[in-house]
């Protein structure tokens, strides 16, 4: 599997071409145009409301699931458009881990075995729990209760659950969605180690409210900001995508300075 | 310096509160509202006490009803009789009081109900929480309580003048039957299941549903393996609920189910259900202390304590499963 | 392998056999079943007001509502049943409004957390499961026979109190609910001015909380108009000549009147039964649109 990706795959794993976010008439965010790469990690960043969700949910085409929500511009996925694309078939290769840790109410083994139930796994089941867990630096605290109930495990170890569940499926891009905003910074810690791992194997964008984060985890980063529309509502825009390290130390747009140095946001 | 202060223009005196007074009848408010409160209480005490007292007339003068010339009836063997015998014919001579004749009546005719009910209501849930458009939902949403609504004497109505001469086309059905009476009783409490599971389904939180699409579900694929589930405490009990209502029913099975105590699982023929039989004597008015007025606490009391059974498998049902969600 | 784009839609991709079509083939069978269902449930209500709009609708005039029942079908009317139904509303409205009501104040405003007021919880719960058929056999035995002499047996306020014992949890829990709508800060502002909890809950916690309690017990209400198998059980009968002078008389109500026509078998009095339930539902109707209306002042105003 890894060979033929490499063989035929671009750098470059999502593309978005002047994105735009409506919901109902009003513009949520306006001409998005980035680059994800391959087999890094991409960080999200800005104030409140400036859009980095709404984007980071029209890779997997979650925003079709609001009726009221519509997305102009396109976005390739390994070179192609992903209205092409079964949304099925696209959120199966293109995973998501959620802001707030969201097991299903079903036990640790059935959280992990549902995704890849559903989507015809053809492999040993129990294997691939097994292995997901372990991907994501959980099995030594579960494997005695793969039984139990999701629920009733700690924040931190329901979001590295998410976690597992999401790489059960073998995506390609796993989307994180302030995957940390709801842990404690011992379990924060934990999921950042993770996403380090996790990077050899897959591509990651992560929305984060948290600049330390962002500068600790990313390989890019990008700003987005929102500025107030005449109908009283807010836009979100991109200001700035570069290198972390240039938009921490060097950026070239002032907002961006301002907000990483902590002047506003 | 202060005969300024306007406060001191105003007489000493202009404030005279009444402080005890207000306590006064503050305190004598709250004993009688406290009363009030007791009322349901002492209903409950007062359903309890006359179920018990009269049913255990009954079981006192049972033997003597079932004892023949020569042999004694024990009040051991009197309830073995009432939960176990084959007939019940409290009202003609030789008295027979097999309280399962009118149980099984009862039975039968809410499993049809909730064959007819479940489907029907659970699907309706469904559809409204998860593929009504809102507009669609703030329409059928109180279409459903008005049906809740509806008296029963008027399914009754519909079932014996209406469904009953429907089905006689289908099935070799007489003219009192359990098919008709349970089908609507169905249709009675369909409203009730579709609106309190839709409530619970309603309730489970979006994030969920997020989780299971962005895993590639499709929209049955969720529906069934991640939002029914979170909600099924709430849709178990509101079927426990329906069963419990179709089984205290009366105006249906009184009307359509007809008045003939019979063994069996027949659909087609009359039957004679619990609340059916208490109609049945009521209506013709018993004299208190006689055995007909007691075997009506004796079905009451059987009525009570299955419905009360079922009410708190339904509490603690909901109580031991229901998924807290923050 | 190529780039997987609507091209091998549904072909296996890496480990995983998606079989889409297949899927969506199911999700919309379960789709059209549960949209059938619903539409199923609002045919079979659609068929139910047809058949009684037809049957009953020809024999609704005004002798209908002036006569009293009769062994002919086409002199029968429903005036003693009318005015029965009438009697019982009142004494249910005058003895359950203030009991549910206060009772719901103790328990919300008096006693918040004690024993009393969860066993009273409790115990309005289990009350609200009980078949109402059982109710009846509590009135036939308290207020028919033990309280006979007072009650005068079986009449209008026997049958009256059987049906408001009936109603009482469903107004308690709408009361609390109403009660529990009314913002903190107003119960804070009436203490701030020297108010014991009385004056503050009679001068501003009621008031506001007005709507939601009437629109619960108009419903409770139109629960209790309708309720045909209690009074039959304290002894209601149908056949009755006079429409109740005192709380005292015998009486009938709509709903025994329409059971007792519908058990008869010429189908003439299947259609003045018919007429019956019509009179019935506009009444109900009524009391449902009155109860709509104070809930959506209550929602404006909330």
């Amino acid at each position: 599997m890894q060979d033929i990706r490499n063989q035929t795959m671009t750098d470059t794993a999502l593309k978005a071409e002047k994105i735009s976010v409506y919901y109902g008439s009003t513009l949520a965010v306006k001409d998005v145009f980035l680059d994800i790469p391959r087999n890094q990690i991409v960080a999200f960043i800005g104030p409140s409301g400036c859009g980095k969700s709404t984007v980071l949910r029209c890779f997997n085409r979650m925003n079709d699931l609001i009726p009221s929500a519509r997305v102009d511009g396109n976005i390739l996925f390994d070179g192609e458009n992903i209205k092409r694309f079964d949304p099925v078939e696209l959120r199966r290769r293109v995973g998501m881990v959620f802001q707030k840790p969201n097991p299903f109410p079903k036990s640790i083994y059935e959280n992990i075995a549902f995704g890849a139930r559903i989507n015809g796994y053809q492999g040993d089941m129990d294997e691939l729990v097994e292995r997901s867990l372990k991907g994501a630096a959980l099995w030594d605290e579960v494997k005695d209760k793969l039984k139990e109930s999701g629920l009733g495990l700690s924040g931190g170890q329901q979001q590295r659950l998410c976690i597992a569940r999401a790489i059960a499926i073998e995506p390609e891009v796993i989307l994180m969605d302030e995957p940390c905003s709801a842990l404690d910074p011992i379990s924060t810690l934990k999921v950042e180690e993770l996403m380090h791992d996790l990077k050899m194997q897959y591509t990651i964008v992560i929305v984060t409210h948290n600049m330390q984060q962002a500068s600790r985890v990313s390989d890019k980063t990008a700003f987005f900001n929102a500025q107030a529309t005449e109908a009283g509502g807010k836009m979100g825009y991109l200001v700035e995508y570069d290198e972390t390290q240039v938009i921490f130390s060097n950026p070239r747009e002032e907002y961006t300075r301002d907000y990483v140095s902590g002047r506003f946001g | 310096m202060t005969a300024e202060l306007p406060l001191n223009d105003i007489a000493p005196g202009t404030w005279k509160p009444n402080r005890g007074r207000s306590e006064t009848i503050q305190l004598i408010i709250k004993i009688i509202c406290g009363a009030f409160a007791t009322i349901s209480i002492l209903t409950t005490i007062g359903i309890i006490g006359t179920l018990i007292f009269e049913a255990f007339s009954f079981f006192g003068n049972l033997p003597s009803e079932l004892s023949k010339d020569s042999e004694q009836v024990s009040y051991m063997q009197g309830v073995i009789h009432f939960l176990t015998a084959g007939r019940w014919t409290p009202l003609f001579a030789s008295k027979q009081f097999g309280i399962f004749v009118l149980i099984s009546a009862t039975l039968m005719i809410t499993f049809i109900s909730i064959l007819v009910a479940l489907p029907l209501g659970l699907l309706a849930a469904i559809c409204l929480s998860e593929y009504a458009s809102p507009k669609i939902r703030k329409v059928l949403k109180p279409v459903l309580e008005i049906l809740a609504g509806v008296p029963t004497v008027v399914y009754g109505y519909f079932a014996l003048l209406t469904v009953t001469p429907f089905l006689k086309t289908f099935f070799p059905v007489e003219g009192f039957n359990s098919l008709s009476a349970g089908i609507v009783l169905g249709i009675m409490i369909t409203p009730m299941v579709a609106s309190l599971s839709e409530d619970a389904i309603y309730s489970v939180p979006q994030s969920l549903r997020d989780g299971a699409y962005a895993l590639g579900g499709t929209k049955r694929e969720t529906v069934w393996s991640v939002v029914l589930p979170a909600a099924l405490s709430g849709i178990v009990s509101s079927l426990i609920l329906a069963t419990s209502r179709a089984i205290g029913e009366t105006m249906i099975v009184t009307l359509a189910a007809g008045a003939n105590p019979t063994l069996g699982f027949n659909p087609f023929v009359p039957v004679m259900t619990m609340t059916a039989y208490i109609v049945q004597v009521t209506k013709g008015d018993a004299p208190h202390g006689t055995i007909a007025y007691q075997t009506l606490y004796a079905v009451g009391i059987t009525l009570f304590l299955i419905t009360l059974a079922l009410n708190i498998f339904s509490f603690w049902f909901v109580r031991r499963f229901r998924q807290k969600y923050d | 392998m190529t780039a997987q784009g609507i091209e091998n839609k549904g072909a296996s991709s890496g480990n995983f056999k998606q079989n889409l079509s297949g899927r969506y083939n199911l999700d919309r069978v379960f789709a059209t079943a549960a949209w059938a269902a619903t539409i199923v449930s609002v045919l079979v209500l659609v068929w139910l007001l047809f058949t009684i709009l037809k049957d009953g609708l020809g024999t609704i005039n005004w002798n209908f509502f002036t006569a009293f029942p009769s062994r002919k079908p086409e002199q029968a009317g429903i005036k003693p049943a009318f005015f029965g139904t009438l009697w019982l509303m009142a004494v249910v409205a005058a003895t359950s409004f203030p009991i549910g009501v206060g009772a719901a104040i103790y328990l919300e405003e008096f006693a918040t957390d004690n024993w009393f007021s969860r066993l009273v919880e409790i115990n309005i719960g289990n009350l609200a499961g009980v078949p109402s058929i059982i109710y009846g056999l509590l009135g036939l035995a308290v207020f028919k026979r033990i309280m006979g002499p007072i009650t005068g047996g079986n009449s209008v306020l026997s049958g009256g109190l059987t049906l408001s014992l009936l109603i009482l949890p469903v107004i308690i829990v709408a009361t609390r609910e109403a009660l529990r709508a009314v913002p903190n800060s107003i119960r804070l502002a009436g203490f701030a001015l020297g108010a014991n909890k009385w004056q503050v809950v009679w001068n501003h916690v009621l008031p506001s909380a007005m709507p939601g309690v009437l629109t619960g017990v108009i419903l409770a209400l139109s629960r209790a108009i309708g309720e045909t198998a209690p009074l039959i059980a304290i002894g209601a009968v149908a056949f009755i000549r006079s429409t109740p002078s005192s709380l005292q008389s015998p009486f009938t109500a709509m709903p025994i009147q329409i059971y007792n026509w519908v058990g008869r078998p010429q189908a003439e009095f299947h259609q003045i039964a018919a007429s019956g339930i019509i009179v019935l539902m506009v009444m109900l109707l009524l009391m449902n649109t009155i109860a709509i209306y104070f809930r959506n002042r209550f929602q404006q105003t909330r």
